[in-house]
Parts: C-alpha cells; sequence; structure tokens
C-alpha cells in the first residue's frame, strides 16, 4: 500500500508536489507580492495541502467523477451538493477536483464550522486555504469576488449521517437559495457518493465530542474515522439559474430549494449505478 | 485653512502637522508633551485638553477644522488615564468646537474598535457594532470615546463629523500599537493561530487625513492601505521571529523573557484578524494608498533592525 500511494523514493510525492505547486500558479485569484490573496489564502499553503490531498484523491481513494464541465471556468458560483461520510471528506474531493480536474483550476471555498477557526493549527490552515467561518457575509463577499462558493444546505447535520443513512438527505436550510438569487449566482448541484463506505460512521459521540470542542466524534467499526481506500464517486450536474431578491417569503423559496435538492436526489442515484 | 491637531507630539500627530504645513493648511497643535524640532510654522500649545487653557485655544485661534488624535491604548495609560484622556478629551474638544464655531472635527479612532473573534467577519463595515470589549475590555474606553463622537452626527448636526477607523500603522517613526509589537527580536504569537494583519505606512494615514479635510465626508469610516497579511508574513519580512506559545501559556509568557508585554485581551488580536472594508472612505475622499506593504515592510524593518 505504501509504494502503491506514495512510490519508489516518494515519487509519486514529488510529481504531485510540482503539479500542485503548478497549478497553484494558475489559480486565477489576486495574489499579491508575497503570494496572498486578499482573503488571506496563501500560494505556499494551498501547494502543500493540495499535494498531500492529491495523493488521496488520485491514489488513495478511486475517484469517480462526472460533469466537473458543468462548473463554469470563471465568475461566481455556487456549488451545492449532499453531506457524505462522518468528516469532511466530502468537501475535501469537491476541492480536489476543481482543483485537479478543471481547466484552469479554480479553489473551491467552502463554509467552515465555527469551531475549525477556534482550533489551533487547523484555523491557520483553513485560513490559508480559503475555507472561512461560515457567514453569510463571507458567502456575499467570496461571491462579490467571483469565487467558487462551496455549500452543503444539510449543514452539521448531514456530516452526522450514519452508514445507513449514507444515500440519504436531510432537511436543507434555505439560506443558500436567498444568497444565489440575491447575489445572481448560478447553482451548480453536485452529489457525493461512498463517503459512508469510505468512512463507516456506526455512532456518533456527541458528548465526548463537545468535551474536544467540535460538535460529535464519529466513531467506524475500526473506532476512528479514518478513510478506507474504497471507490467513491463525484457528480456534477448542469447549473441552475433562479430569479428573484432573496427578500421572499419562506414558502416561495421552497419550492426552488426542493428543486434542487430533488437535482442532487437524481445525481446520487445516478452516482450509486455508477459505482456499482 | 486653520487647523488645529490635539495629541500632536505624538508621532502620528507630528506626521499629520507636517503634512498639513506643507500642503499650506495654518496648523496649530494642543498636547501635553514637547515637541522640540516643530516647525516654526506650526504653533504648539503645551495644555491639558481638559484644561481652561486649552479652550483659549480654541477661542483665539478659531480653527475650521479640528483634527482629534489625543487619545490613548492600554499599552501606554492606566484605566483612569484612559477614561480622563479618551472621554474626557473627546467630550471637551466636540463642546469646545461647538462653542467656537468649528466646522469640522475629525476623529481619528482605531480599527480594533470591531473587536477580533473567530466567528466574527473577516472585512468589517462601518454599520457593526463593537463585539470585541468582552474579550477585550482595555478597548472600553476608545470604543466608548468612538461611538461618543459618532453621536455628534446626530446631537449636532450642523457640525460636520468625521470618526476614522484607522487600521494599523508601520513605517520608519515606529509608531503605533503594531509597530511597539514588532519591535523587539522575537514577536510572541499564539501557536496553531495565524490571523491577518491590516496596517498602512505613517504617511499614508496622514495624507488619509488630509483627504478628509478637503472632501469633508459626514460619517464614520474606515481607513486602511494595502491588502491585509498574515502575521507570520509581517514577522518575517520585518526580519523578526515568532515566538509561538501555547494559548494558556500566553498569558504567563508576555511580558518576560524579552517579549513584549500586552493587555490581556489583546491575546484574541493576535489569534483572530480585525480587517476592515475602506471602500466608502475611499469613495468618499478619492484616498489611494501610496506605499504598498513591500515599502511599508522594508521601510520599517530599515527604521528597527533587531
Amino acid at each position: 500500500m505504501f509504494t502503491h500511494t506514495f512510490g519508489h523514493n516518494g515519487s509519486v510525492f514529488r510529481s504531485l508536489s510540482q503539479e500542485a505547486r503548478e497549478r497553484v500558479e494558475r489559480l486565477e485569484l489576486p495574489f499579491g507580492p508575497y503570494g496572498v490573496d486578499p482573503f488571506g489564502v496563501s500560494k505556499r499553503h494551498l501547494a502543500q495541502f493540495f499535494t498531500t490531498l492529491g495523493l488521496f484523491y488520485r491514489h488513495y481513494l478511486t475517484v469517480v467523477r462526472e460533469g466537473i464541465h458543468h462548473v463554469p471556468s470563471r465568475g461566481r458560483v455556487m456549488l451545492i451538493g449532499n453531506h457524505s461520510g462522518g468528516v469532511a471528506l466530502d468537501g475535501a474531493m469537491v476541492l480536489a477536483s476543481l482543483f485537479f480536474d478543471r481547466e484552469p483550476p479554480r479553489l473551491a471555498q467552502g463554509m467552515a464550522e465555527k469551531f475549525i477557526h477556534k482550533t489551533p493549527v487547523m484555523s491557520s490552515w483553513a485560513c490559508r486555504t480559503g475555507q472561512l467561518t461560515g457567514l453569510p457575509e463571507h458567502a456575499e463577499r467570496l461571491l462579490a469576488a467571483e469565487r467558487a462558493l462551496l455549500v452543503f444546505p444539510e449543514g452539521a447535520r448531514g456530516t452526522a449521517k450514519l452508514y445507513k443513512q449514507r444515500d440519504s438527505l436531510v432537511e436543507f436550510g434555505t439560506g443558500f437559495m436567498r444568497l444565489a438569487m440575491k447575489m445572481r449566482t448560478p447553482i451548480v448541484p453536485f452529489a457525493f457518493v461512498g463517503g459512508g463506505e469510505a468512512i463507516p460512521t456506526i455512532a456518533n459521540l456527541y458528548g465526548l465530542g463537545k468535551r474536544f470542542g467540535v460538535p460529535y466524534l464519529p466513531v467506524t467499526p475500526y473506532l476512528f474515522p479514518i478513510p478506507l481506500p474504497v471507490k467513491v464517486g463525484l457528480f456534477y450536474g448542469p447549473p441552475m439559474h433562479f430569479e428573484g431578491t432573496g427578500n421572499e417569503d419562506d414558502a416561495h423559496v421552497q419550492v426552488m430549494v426542493e428543486g434542487v435538492k430533488e437535482k442532487i436526489r437524481a445525481l446520487i442515484h445516478l452516482g450509486r449505478e455508477v459505482l456499482t | 485653512m486653520k487647523v488645529l491637531i490635539t495629541g500632536i507630539s505624538g508621532a502620528l500627530g507630528r506626521e499629520v502637522a507636517l503634512t498639513l504645513d506643507a500642503a499650506g493648511h495654518e496648523v496649530s497643535g494642543l498636547d501635553v508633551r514637547p515637541w522640540h524640532d516643530a516647525p516654526k510654522t506650526v504653533a504648539l500649545h503645551r495644555v491639558d485638553l481638559r484644561k481652561r487653557a486649552a479652550e483659549d485655544v480654541f477661542r483665539h485661534f478659531r480653527p475650521e477644522a479640528v483634527i482629534h488624535m489625543a487619545t490613548v491604548t492600554a499599552f501606554v495609560a492606566s484605566p483612569d488615564e484612559r477614561d480622563r484622556i479618551n472621554l474626557g478629551g473627546t467630550r471637551a474638544v466636540f463642546e469646545y468646537a461647538r462653542a467656537h464655531g468649528v466646522k469640522h472635527v475629525v476623529f481619528v479612532g482605531r480599527h480594533t474598535f470591531y473587536g477580533a473573534s473567530s466567528d466574527l467577519p473577516l472585512f468589517h463595515r462601518e454599520d457593526e457594532p463593537p463585539m470585541g470589549i468582552s474579550a477585550f475590555p482595555e478597548l472600553a474606553d476608545l470604543v466608548a470615546a468612538d461611538l461618543y463622537a459618532g453621536s455628534e452626527l446626530w446631537r449636532y448636526p450642523e457640525l460636520c463629523t468625521t470618526v476614522l477607523r484607522v487600521c494599523y500603522t508601520l513605517g520608519p517613526r515606529g509608531h503605533g500599537t503594531l509597530a511597539g509589537y514588532l519591535r523587539g527580536r522575537h514577536v510572541p504569537t499564539v501557536f496553531g493561530f495565524d490571523p491577518l494583519f491590516q496596517f498602512m505606512h505613517e504617511n499614508d494615514v496622514a495624507h488619509a487625513i488630509g483627504a478628509t479635510l478637503k472632501a469633508r465626508p459626514r460619517g464614520v469610516f474606515n481607513v486602511a492601505g494595502p491588502p491585509a497579511l498574515p502575521l507570520s508574513v509581517i514577522i518575517k519580512q520585518t526580519g523578526r521571529k515568532r515566538a509561538m506559545l501555547p494559548d494558556f501559556a500566553f498569558e504567563a509568557m508576555v511580558g518576560r523573557f524579552g517579549l513584549p508585554a500586552l493587555p490581556v485581551g489583546a491575546v484574541e488580536h493576535i489569534k483572530y484578524p480585525v480587517v476592515v472594508d475602506p471602500k466608502a472612505f475611499n469613495d468618499a475622499t478619492d484616498f489611494i494608498a501610496r506605499y504598498d506593504e513591500v515599502k511599508t515592510l522594508a521601510e520599517f524593518r530599515q527604521a528597527f533592525p533587531v
């Protein structure tokens, strides 16, 4: 396994590292003279982060991907998808997919859980890789700056899915739809399938999680939530456009939210068929 | 224009005075501290702002504009002094201004008004409330002075009041909180945190205040220069080294082992960013910073080598 993943003498690692650095140079972000953009995203940190992520994306997991061409090459876009897997494997795979499979590469910027920015080391890495705290102000600013915003409308409820619930969808919030309408941003729906197999969560320890400053700690049959080297899938759908101001009443917005949810449900269905 | 500057003998006050003097304004200043090499064209009055002698300066000089910079931070003054200077002084300035026909008062405040926390937005706008007082109580008097100055906008609409919330300054004069924090060879940071810090060159602050006098915008404005940088980059580019301390030990270790002393609440400002959006100010005054981050850091490094 080690040789398969890292190659002899770390050649895979070196080649990934070089590719990550080259791709970072091609990101269309306004980096300043020290390689940092106005949001604090750092070229150096991105290269290190994507080198490590690339090992998982290209060599450890088997990632089936379809429809990446639906993500626009540039300009504001919201990537809306389902949570799958007990930790942020889904988000990480979307980041890797936009970075390694899109030409030119794009940086997807997620809305991180608040505890991440309170936690040492995680805080600085989240900042330097553009994963800001999940606040409406951040989402608006990123879209105004023509970035690719990654949102999971299921929120923390979605990451807590157990293995048996792995292909289900929990309730979607309406905030993402209001934001899309207000900021006149296309929504690219996507489904991540197989996260439940990669991290087969059998229970979530909420009490213990709180003691460590996180919402919960997922438990797998082998105890720790370390991903297994399985086949997972990432399926993007065509962009969806919604007209409105974002101030419409809940009933009106809920109909549109259901439309996106249905599209994601269909993509999960398709993904499950492809994977099996 | 006749301009009176309070706190003129401070590093930034001098910079503003020299800039306005060079631009042809008639400049006078109030400060209890001396300014030995002040230009002859700048009249310095060494009086306490809250004493009658200060009001006499307003009465006789009859300034059209007042730039109020006589405020202090927890780094240099006790709580009693801060209340007296920051709140008592600000109140006195506005009372004198109203009584003696001043047209425009510029309150020079700080961007730390907004506070630092993990769940605050990265770019602060002027309409946000101050959220950091509970974590950093030493800021309370400055926040209160800022809000008091802002309340003049509705209490005395005939007086043009401009409240500026200026980001950290850096440059060869070594003025301000950030410059003091970066002064030593080792700069204390909190392990695992690397917030964005926003700074602008001292000359640009003076230039921004000059632009404020010219455009006379009414309201509250954030003032900033180049984009913010991670603290680690600032430390490296100024030739310093990070002394990474764990959160729990930070309070006990600062002020010792050659590290600068910091107020207890300052730790939040070393873990989390305070970055402001200066768009409203730039739009209102056409201000464009003349110094970028590279030049600003280089000038500080050259002036304060380690």
